[in-house]
């Protein structure tokens, strides 16, 4: 999913905090996604690297943090592990499965000088 | 993917973009988004350090879709997030609608295509301000497009279609501000587009099942259809309609009066 304007959010959220924390290159980007994030990894790295390009993340490296799924069984009242969305609890087999964790898109930290 | 139809290129236009906020060469009169980054350069230490940053990528976005929010509750606007994919049959839906509801109902539509203003010209005819927003290359309508066309659109008290490119992948991330994202999937597609697509089934609060009036000719299976889209998102509702036949219309236009109701108490 759109991974050109996600990258650009990001450097968008980097230019404001440069100015606002006084920094001048950016190293390294650590960000957080969720497997349902709906964000393509190596598409999001592709498209990093030519966004940066000319700026002050240029040649920056991308860390990207894996956050896993969490999920609640309505039916079970109790924790469950998927891996989808329309994935049914392994335990009970109902799909009323809330997604409550696991489509983070965020920017956890950054490495400056 | 958009890394293939390369989003966010700079070629947005929104029809009759007076009065917009952006630096730009004025040669042009219409808006434009996703530049890329501007070369900015601050003032700085030398010595690397960590900065914790902690903010959603898509921050930005959902602002402007909460500002959004705010105009259409201080204008009492109903906001519908219509998404599909490409042939779906939304505008014939729509111009249907409008001509069925524009007497009881004040009606205005933002249009997002890639490009040409055709659908815009279309629900024109039907007598209702529409504004077309052309995203250039980029495949979804962002918060900060729909803030400006809603800048045009001097609507109260009323409904309003935002008709988003047709896309079932990267409308899903991006709010506009809408009451609700309403998708549109037509008996000609495949019934298992719900688990194809996930995260738009499960972001929609309805799903429409458009074209019914083709079902005797064909093999879609309606009840899996719907086993799906329940399965990705347990609390979706869903409605069957032929825009055509008018079969179904009624309750289409039932759940949208009945969502202006909710929508008022609730502000």
């Amino acid at each position: 999913m759109h991974e050109m304007s996600i990258c650009e959010s990001i450097v968008n959220v980097i230019e404001q905090q440069a100015v606002a924390q006084g920094f001048s290159r950016v190293k390294c980007v650590r960000l957080e996604i969720g497997p349902l994030a709906g964000v393509e990894l190596e598409a999001l790295r592709f498209c990093f690297d030519v966004v940066c390009k000319g700026g002050l993340a240029e040649g920056a490296v991308l860390e990207v943090i894996e956050v896993a799924i969490n999920a609640w069984c309505m039916q079970c009242a109790e924790k469950t592990d998927v891996k989808q969305r329309y994935d049914p609890c392994p335990k009970c087999g109902s799909h009323q499965v809330q997604i409550t964790g696991g489509d983070e898109l965020r920017i956890k930290e950054m490495e400056v000088e | 993917m958009c890394t293939v139809c390369g989003c966010a290129e700079g070629e947005v236009k929104i029809e009759g973009g007076h009065g917009h906020h952006h630096d730009h060469s004025p040669d042009h009169d219409h808006h434009h988004y996703g530049k890329g980054p501007a070369h900015a350069h601050a003032p700085g230490l030398s010595q690397a350090r960590m900065v914790q940053i902690e903010t959603d990528i898509l921050a930005k976005n959902n602002e402007y879709a909460s500002a959004n929010r705010a105009e259409l509750a201080r204008r009492e606007v109903l906001a519908l997030n219509l998404v599909s994919s490409p042939g779906s049959g939304k505008t014939t839906l729509l111009t249907r609608s409008i001509e069925d509801m524009k007497g009881e109902t004040p009606i205005a539509v933002i249009e997002g295509d890639q490009q040409t203003a055709n659908d815009a010209e279309r629900i024109r005819a039907t007598g209702v301000p529409a504004i077309q927003v052309n995203t250039g290359k980029g495949c979804h309508l962002d918060g900060h497009m729909v803030g400006h066309a809603l800048e045009h659109l001097d609507i109260r008290d009323g409904v309003l279609f935002i008709e988003n490119v047709g896309n079932l992948v990267c409308p899903a991330g991006f709010d506009l501000g809408e009451a609700h994202k309403v998708v549109i999937l037509s008996v000609t597609e495949g019934e298992d587009k719900p688990i194809k697509y996930p995260d738009m089934f499960h972001a929609a609060d309805l799903m429409v099942l458009t074209k019914t009036d083709l079902l005797p000719h064909l093999d879609f299976d309606v009840e899996k259809c719907i086993g799906y889209a329940r399965r990705v998102n347990p609390k979706i509702k869903i409605l069957q309609l032929s825009a055509k036949s008018g079969e179904g219309l009624d309750e289409w236009y039932g759940w949208i009066k009945a969502s202006q109701m909710m929508n008022k108490i609730g502000n």
